[in-house]
């Protein structure tokens, strides 16, 4: 996440605040006047929202600072540098201008990735490329006496045509425009969705909503075989907190809002929600929600799912809404959880009301090293059954431990340390223990100093029984703060030759090792089945732990020289390992949901009665599928 | 009939198949003692492995599955839960192995010298050998041998070790443990031992479904049993038994390792060492217990010379690509693993495809020698009414042709073509010596008894019958080669019509009376008539079009031999039928089953009205019965006073007999019957 240096200049406070220091920032509580909760309409209608930063990381137009082919800002990415070493540029992360010696050597032996061969992506988009948009006149006649923005600009459309898979991305890099919306939509409150979805319907033209655009199911692709004029609903704007209720603990808050933006503003009151996926710095309350997201805390904090008090969502037949704030009810089936998780086919969310907590007033990352990776699984699944999990705790294989070495930069203060300590904790401590066999795991505790102390003698403990060693903080913090660049790694990749992706499942405790084990051998299997020249890279990690089972991580890149189609080669691939977790006793999916992309699975998930009842829904929802992005059934 | 399955075959001149080399030539020329004691150092298992079997019985012990069951019987039983984990511990001991290299090292030495005494040679194809050698690293591998003679493990055993593969962990009888000492010698080179019926032992079945699959779990050697159950005494493959391939595939399919590699071994013997014993036991003369003394009568087999052994390693099957669409594998995410379950439907119907597809394998890769030839046409000149023998010019002229149309059909036949056809004939006629005579150029079956016996006329057929069954077990090992063109051939013969749906459906009608007698896969007969159809077009024996098949002209003699080869089984069944028909009294047991219908065919023998001593084999004729009860033609009482009778269906018995006489239309039969 992007670093926040106290006192910088203006784009420095546009930037998004780094996590850490953000968490460090408020480790003193705010003056806290018990908040006046202030209802309040829409931007430019005079009144003010209770938060009233007017700087927000994503303006109308993305493209002034993201990249339109790639993941992040556009300032920030991957290079190899004149002497040939891998940089970060940039000024937003830890990372930002630091050289990373060891990537090139890890690129080359892990892929057999050179600087010599480079796949350059296309500059910068052609207009001429994107398809002329089909408006639909009297839509748009109506829509302009609203005053609700739009536009129909290439760029524009483009930019909401996509999420982050890899097939979405090389495209783009590719030049390649397939179909996309035909106009975007800015609206800035609920009752300017309100009219849009008015319009939609007595128009019949097709919506989709766009949050952060940080999808990776397909959710926001068109659907090429849709006739009708498709608008983007992009809700960024509305991006307020609209109240906080310290006395209950909650905030109401504009769909719209990205994770960094209500973190920070929520932090300026001493609060925070705890929801951190690692998309967070892009992704938006709306989308967590219809995605049924899962953020890295859900330990303390929980899933969306365990956030949210009450939603606002606008759909063809009017708005959905409970009649109180109750924390828990029992009123037939929960309607929340038809809207949680229904990845734009039913409505938009527009106002989501949702638990905050004092930030915490002290945090300490740690890790252990496991001589394997069947120690680390035991040791979590003991946390588990003990049910002392800390905030997070993730458990890598060696691969990404290598991988998690590749990535030490050469000079920085937190990590200089890092390195001399784990050298000689080489030579000291893991002496027994294989190399090629270690595995890593990372933690994070929060709460109040003593307990976190204690929680994490608890923790280091019961490691020690499954033969892990502590490793150090800075190993941990470093581990988690890798997290928000890794996404841009995949560029860098990309850049020469290799693709790549991860994809996630939740699974029993008893099958952790086996679906681990069975997917890789699967994705190295199934490469060489498809003549992938590389041997590909093939890891995983268990990134959340419950009573019950895990979520784990699986990552999978290769290096596609000497392929003619290389995406249709990965996407074989990316269907075979998902045809596995599914035959090891994996879920379709623990957080990224289903989008387009893992449609063919559902029916064989919930079963075709669970199908029907989801059909009967939408048909009674959204009989005209204004909603119309085919996502999910 | 749904023929848009096509067969496609594989041009069998084409077919490349490896070369073998000869072990025991190393053996002639170096020291037996020094190759026994060499450094053994065998490829491993790239997983976690265990080595010890200690470990492993407490691997076992400790397991949750066999604590589920313990639990289980100890609640059910009452017994307290001590007594039931002992048991379990005795159990265990009584079966596990205890593999020591010393003792492997033993057999090599012994091994060694007995195999060069009674072998020319023990032919390997070592490029199968190297495939295992790469997937033993890879997965956890399950030998599957033949299983024609005893010798059948220890020259497995013998050959991992010559090959610095790991030895393998074999499922051994219990019947062997009835030798003392050699039982102890072979638990000590990897057999682990299983007792012949636990039926409805949870705790026995547990204890060895357990100690099986952690064996293939830690990659702790390579499992090896038969699948065929027992010792063939027909050399006809046997009807595969499932249940311990079940156990070997549990492992894959809920998903503890990420594949198992199934390797199909053919071992062929020239001369089989149990080959008369084996006609004896067909015949109704007891089969001795497994003792070490009678294993050791077999003394002056080491004075014999019993020809050469070919061992083809099959490429391994994964049993990943196996289940790949067949299995769903997510069934075994419902419930947790340990608890033992029924295999589902589809996992048995899988199983059991995957058993004749492995069966069929090990049959394709047997090497044929030139004598299971000669055994087909003596067989078949003696059944001609041929007594005083073929003249040896014409034997050999028949031969060539027979090696001829073998060939055509992709036999994996082992004929120097180097060497005159009328050497390689009288070579295999003189290792066959006591089954075969030749006098003043005439070849006969060794059917006549000394002139000074004075034997009763049954005492002679019985005799005979020795010699009959012996050959034929020669010939049924190229049985399956014509198996599906013979089928077609009688099908012709039978059918009313050249029509095809009427040859096709007599066709299904043989298949289907036939498939406990032959390796027929499930569900297979489409491709199986579509292959028969195929090779007898391709020998110019058969014109097929759309409506049509017809006999060539040429095809007669082809068409002839198939038929004949399986007159036999046809007659046979044929017998059955009208024994139950006849003679088959209210009280008759199946035990009771097989001594009446052989005094019944003997009868018949006698008579004249039958041809083929052959028919006396309890094999076919419980085949036969098994058949029948299949169809429903004959029926088992359960419970009540006549428990355990066969209950017969005179109707349908007669038509099925006609049907397989040709006296009944198989549309008309199998409508009334299948
Ligand atoms: C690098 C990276 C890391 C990620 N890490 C995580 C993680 O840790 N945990 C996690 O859960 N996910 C993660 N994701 C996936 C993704 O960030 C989540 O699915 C996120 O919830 C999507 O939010 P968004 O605002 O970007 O939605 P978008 O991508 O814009 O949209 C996703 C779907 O939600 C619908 N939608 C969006 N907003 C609304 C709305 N207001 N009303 C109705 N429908 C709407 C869209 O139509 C679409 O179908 C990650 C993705 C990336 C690329």
């Amino acid at each position: 996440m992007a670093s926040n240096s106290c006192g910088g200049g203006s784009d420095r406070q546009m930037a998004a605040q780094h996590r850490l220091s953000v968490i460090a920032g408020h480790l003193q509580r705010p003056s806290g006047s018990n908040t006046a909760v202030l209802a309040v309409d829409c931007k430019g209608q005079g009144s003010k929202p209770f938060v009233s930063s007017e700087k927000r990381t994503v303006p109308r137009r993305r493209q002034e600072i993201m990249k339109w082919n790639g993941w992040g800002y556009s300032d920030s990415k991957f290079v190899y540098n004149k002497k040939g070493q891998a940089e970060f540029t940039g000024k937003r992360y830890k990372l930002s201008g630091m050289i990373i010696p060891g990537l090139k050597d890890w690129m080359e032996n892990t892929f057999g990735a050179t600087l010599q061969h480079k796949a350059a992506a296309t500059p910068a988009l052609n207009s001429s490329a994107v398809p002329p948009p089909t408006l639909n006149e009297a839509f748009v006649e109506e829509l302009k006496s609203t005053g609700v923005p739009f536009s129909a600009d290439a760029e524009d459309r483009v930019f909401r045509a996509h999420g982050h898979c890899l097939h979405e991305i090389f495209a783009l890099r590719e030049g390649k425009i397939g179909r996309v919306p035909d106009m975007v939509v800015w609206p800035n409150c609920h009752s300017d969705v309100v009219k849009i979805v008015e319009l939609a319907c007595k128009h019949n033209v097709c919506l989709i909503p766009y949050g952060g655009g940080t999808s990776v199911s397909s959710a926001l692709e068109c659907p090429p075989e849709e006739t009708r004029s498709i608008i983007s609903l992009d809700t960024s704007q509305m991006n307020r907190i609209l109240w906080i209720d310290e006395k209950n603990l909650t905030a109401h808050i504009e769909a719209g809002i990205i994770g960094q933006d209500l973190e920070n503003l929520l932090n300026e009151s001493g609060y925070c929600t705890g929801h951190e996926p690692d998309s967070m710095e892009f992704s938006s309350l709306g989308g967590w929600v219809a995605t049924r997201a899962s953020g890295m805390k859900k330990n303390i904090y929980g899933n969306i799912e365990d956030l949210v008090i009450r939603i606002k969502m606008v759909t063809p037949q009017g708005v959905i809404e409970k009649s109180c704030q109750g924390p828990r009810m029992s009123t037939g089936p929960d309607i929340h959880h038809f809207i949680m998780g229904s990845e734009g086919t039913l409505g938009v969310i527009t106002e989501v009301t949702m638990k905050i907590r004092p930030v915490p007033e002290y945090q300490k990352y740690g890790s252990v090293v496991f001589p394997n990776f069947e120690q680390g699984v035991a040791c979590l699944r003991e946390v588990a059954r003990q049910r002392c999990a800390p905030a997070s705790i993730r458990l890598m294989d060696n691969e990404q431990f290598k991988f998690g070495h590749a990535l030490k930069p050469q000079v920085s203060s937190i990590f200089t340390s890092f390195l001399d300590g784990l050298k000689k904790f080489y030579i000291t401590k893991f002496k027994g223990f294989d190399p090629n066999r270690l595995c890593v795991a990372t933690l994070l505790f929060e709460g109040n100093r003593e307990k976190v102390l204690q929680h994490e003698k608890q923790v280091y403990d019961i490691a020690a029984k499954f033969g892990g060693l502590a490793a150090g903080e800075d190993n941990g913090q470093r581990g988690y703060m890798l997290t928000f660049v890794i996404a841009y790694l995949r560029d860098l990749g990309m850049d020469y030759f290799v693709i790549g992706e991860s994809f996630e499942t939740s699974v029993p405790w008893d099958r952790v090792l086996d679906i681990c084990r069975n997917v890789k051998a699967r994705i190295i299997h199934e490469c060489k089945d498809k003549g992938v020249q590389f041997p590909p890279l093939s890891t995983c990690r268990v990134t959340q732990t419950y009573d019950a089972g895990a979520c784990v991580y699986f990552y999978f890149a290769f290096n596609y020289r000497g392929l003619s189609d290389p995406v249709h080669v990965y996407e074989q691939v990316e269907h075979a390992a998902r045809e596995e977790i599914l035959a090891n006793g994996g879920s379709l999916s623990h957080h990224h949901g289903v989008g387009k992309l893992r449609k063919e699975w559902m029916r064989e998930t919930v079963s075709s009665v669970g199908m029907g009842m989801l059909q009967s829904v939408k048909d009674y929802v959204d009989p005209n599928n204004i909603f119309g992005s085919r996502n999910l059934l | 009939m749904a023929s848009k399955v096509v067969y496609s075959p594989r041009d069998p001149m084409l077919k490349k198949r490896d070369d073998f080399v000869d072990v025991l030539e190393e053996r002639r020329r170096s020291s037996d003692l020094r190759y026994a004691l060499r450094c053994y150092s065998p490829v491993l298992y790239k997983g976690p492995t265990t080595s010890k079997a200690s470990e492993l019985k407490t691997m076992v012990l400790q397991s949750d599955q066999l604590h589920y069951v313990v639990n289980q019987v100890s609640r059910e039983s009452g017994v307290p839960l001590d007594d039931v984990q002992a048991e379990a511990s005795v159990i265990l001991e009584e079966m596990a192995h205890r593999l020591q290299l010393s003792t492997v090292r033993f057999f090599a030495f012994t091994l060694s010298k007995v195999f060069k005494a009674i072998f020319r040679s023990i032919c390997v194809n070592e490029e199968g050998v190297q495939r295992l050698q790469q997937v033993v690293q890879e997965h956890p591998v399950v030998l599957l041998p033949s299983h024609r003679s005893y010798m059948d493990f220890l020259l497995m055993s013998y050959l991992m070790y010559t090959y610095d593969l790991p030895l393998p962990a074999i499922a051994a009888g219990m019947d062997f443990m009835g030798m003392k000492v050699v039982g102890e010698m072979l638990r000590m080179s990897g057999a682990f031992f299983i007792r012949r019926s636990f039926g409805g032992d949870k705790l026995y079945w547990a204890v060895f479904s357990e100690y099986v699959k952690t064996m293939l779990r830690n990659g702790f050697a390579p499992l090896e049993f038969f699948l065929e159950g027992t010792r063939s005494r027909t050399s006809k493959s046997l009807t595969p038994k499932l249940g311990l391939l079940n156990i070997a595939m549990d492992p894959f399919l809920k998903g503890e390792v990420f594949d198992v590699s199934l390797v199909p071994v053919s071992i062929s013997y020239e001369r089989v060492l149990e080959e008369t014993l084996y006609a004896r036991e067909l015949l109704g003369v007891p089969k001795p217990k497994e003792s070490t003394s009678g294993l050791f009568k077999a003394r002056r087999v080491l004075s014999e010379d019993y020809g050469s052994i070919h061992v083809y390693f099959g490429p391994p099957v994964s049993v990943r690509s196996l289940a790949e669409g067949r299995v769903n594998r997510s069934q075994f995410s419902l419930t947790p693993r340990h608890i033992p379950r029924r295999p589902s439907e589809d996992v048995h119907s899988f199983v059991n495809d995957a058993a004749y597809r492995l069966v069929r394998a090990q049959e394709e890769n047997m090497v044929l020698k030139p004598w299971v030839l000669l055994a087909s046409l003596l067989l078949q000149n003696q059944a001609a009414g041929q007594n005083r023998g073929v003249p040896l010019d014409e034997l050999i002229q028949q031969a060539v042709w027979l090696r001829d149309l073998c060939r055509q059909f992709g036999a994996f036949l082992h004929w120097p073509d180097h060497i005159p056809s009328s050497e390689v004939v009288s070579s295999s006629l003189s290792l066959h010596g006591g089954l075969v005579r030749v006098s003043e150029d005439r070849v006969y079956l060794a059917l006549e008894q000394e002139p000074h016996c004075s034997l009763t006329a049954e005492e002679e057929l019985l005799s005979q019958a020795v010699v009959v069954l012996s050959c034929a077990s020669y010939r049924n090992q190229v049985l399956h080669v014509f198996l599906r063109p013979a089928l077609l051939a009688a099908a012709i013969h039978t059918a009313s019509s050249s029509q095809k749906q009427e040859v096709y459906s007599s066709f299904l009608f043989l298949r289907n009376m036939f498939s406990n007698e032959f390796i027929l896969c499930p569900g297979a007969a489409v491709q199986d008539f579509e292959e028969a159809c195929y090779l007898l077009t391709k020998v110019g024996a058969l014109h097929i079009n759309q409506h049509k098949v017809l006999t060539a002209e040429r095809g007669h003699r082809t068409l002839a031999f198939l038929t004949s080869i399986l007159d036999p089984f046809l007659q046979g069944y044929q017998m059955v039928c009208s024994f139950l028909c006849e003679d088959a009294t209210q009280a008759l047991t199946e035990r009771r089953f097989v001594p009446a219908v052989q005094a019944f065919i003997i009868k018949h023998l006698l008579k004249g009205r039958l041809r083929y001593p052959e028919v006396l084999s309890s094999d076919l004729q419980r085949n036969a019965l098994a058949a029948l009860l299949r169809l429903g033609a004959v029926q088992k009482v359960q419970g009540g006073e006549e428990s355990g009778t066969l209950k017969v269906n005179r109707i349908m018995l007669n038509s099925l007999e006609d049907t397989l006489g040709g006296r009944l239309s198989t549309q008309k039969a199998l409508r009334a019957h299948l």
